[in-house]
């Protein structure tokens, strides 16, 4: 049987669920052996593969950027799988939407900036009115919540869904776990 | 004298209960180890019937019942675990969630809230609707304590406890629907109200709405449990 396509993305959240996922240390050694990892930060490919059995996506949506890639995503994976609070809730990043983004960015890159304030608009995306959580933009196949989800959340989730098993989440994780 | 109690036979679950006329529905299922999910009930307060968590079927109703504020009647056969109830106990919850600013990761009730933990008992992983992230105050003026109305559910507890068990009454909601707002005194600061700084707001608030400024992170454990304790030591004395 060929391996199984693996994905994982980075949006907008702190790369925690990232860093969790390599947490599951030795096993990550077992699970190289069912799947590839075809695109992650962790790896160097430049451009989202056209045929991706599982992504993990971490993060929310929060610039044009962002949500270019998720819808893209969606396009090219059978399994999308919402990996963490801030893909499934906006959690911290969500925290500018009461505010909004014209006071956010004065703030950081006007009132706090001691040479130059200016608000960067070339190269970064610009930044969308309100974070949202993924399954706003797409359909999401699997939700693990956590912040981030443990390594053990991870292993026990990724061999249901990559055996077709059944999976019960909420025994292993909650939001804010 | 001639004490009787009149008691009523009833089907809960399949199992078939004695209660006291007057017992809610509630009572009597928590005595027979029947747990339905609650959120604005306290053992201790009056019931208000607000959050409709603790919703149930009666064969013969359409309509579900709020089982903290329904009497037990004879023959009652009671549901509460059905597919219809856990459907509407979802959306509620993600109401509830949807509503304010939920931020678990970085509330100091994380990992000791009432909407967590039951979040996760009915396998909530997501919420369906649109968030939507109102704009609300925090009110830091107290000397101990916070109001984050960000983390509020309008559950009514800090309500009832300062009226009923403090004598105080400090605490009474202001506005209408999505408005509603807990509110000190006549809507000025928690710290120049006439609070007496006794906290059984702070420890019967189910979230992270009302919590003590001498807690950090989420170390912050409640603990409702004196109320029915104090209860039965006024009515001894
Ligand atoms: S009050 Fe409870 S549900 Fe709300 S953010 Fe805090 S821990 Fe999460
Ligand atoms: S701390 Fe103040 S507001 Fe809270 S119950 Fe006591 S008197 Fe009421
Ligand atoms: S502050 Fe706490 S106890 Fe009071 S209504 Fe809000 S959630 Fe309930
Ligand atoms: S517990 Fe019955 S309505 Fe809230």
């Amino acid at each position: 049987m060929s391996k199984l396509k693996l994905a994982t993305v980075w949006l907008d959240g702190c790369s925690g669920c990232h860093m969790s996922f390599l947490d599951m240390d030795e096993r990550l050694l077992e699970l190289a052996e069912i799947v590839d990892v075809v695109y992650s930060p962790i790896v160097d490919a430049k451009e989202y593969p056209d045929e991706v059995d599982i992504a993990l996506v971490e993060g929310a949506v929060s610039s044009e950027d962002d949500e270019k890639k998720i819808r893209k995503i969606r396009a090219h994976t059978k399994t999308l799988v919402a990996m963490g609070d801030c893909a499934i809730t906006g959690n911290v990043p969500s925290m500018r939407n009461p505010i909004g983004p014209e006071a956010i960015l004065n703030r950081a890159y006007i009132e706090n900036a001691s040479a130059q304030p200016q608000i960067p608009s070339v190269v970064v995306p610009k930044l969308l009115r309100t974070v949202r959580p993924i399954q706003e933009y797409v359909k999401v196949d699997a939700y693990l919540p956590g912040c981030p989800p443990s390594a053990d959340t991870f292993h026990t989730a990724l061999i249901a869904l990559i055996n077709g098993g059944p999976l019960d989440v909420s025994a292993l994780t909650r939001f804010g776990a | 004298m001639n004490v009787e109690v009149d008691v009523k036979t009833l089907v809960i679950d399949e199992q078939e209960v004695s209660a006291r006329a007057g017992q809610t529905i509630l009572e009597v299922a928590r005595e027979n180890d029947i747990s339905i999910p609650t959120l604005c009930h306290l053992d201790g307060l009056s019931d208000v019937g607000a959050c409709r968590l603790c919703l149930v079927e009666i064969k013969g109703s359409n309509k579900l019942a709020p089982a903290c504020v329904t009497n037990v009647q004879e023959g009652m056969e009671v549901s509460t675990d059905t597919d219809r109830l856990r459907k509407h106990r979802r959306v509620i919850l993600e109401l509830l969630f949807a509503e304010r600013n939920h931020i678990c990761s970085v509330c100091v009730s994380n990992g000791h809230c009432e909407l967590q933990t039951l979040a996760q008992e009915q396998g909530l992983t997501h919420v369906r609707l649109p968030y939507r992230n109102p704009n609300l105050p925090v009110d830091a003026s107290h000397e101990r304590f916070t109001a984050d109305h960000n983390r509020c559910i309008l559950c009514t507890r800090c309500v009832r406890v300062c009226a009923e068990i403090e004598g105080a009454h400090v605490w009474d909601v202001m506005g209408r629907g999505i408005d509603s707002m807990i509110i000190t005194d006549l809507h000025e600061d928690w710290g120049a109200s006439s609070c007496t700084r006794c906290g059984k707001c702070v420890q019967v608030c189910p979230t992270g709405a009302l919590f003590d400024k001498s807690k950090i992170g989420s170390d912050h454990p409640k603990y409702p449990d004196f109320l029915p304790y104090l209860n039965l030591m006024r009515e001894a004395r």
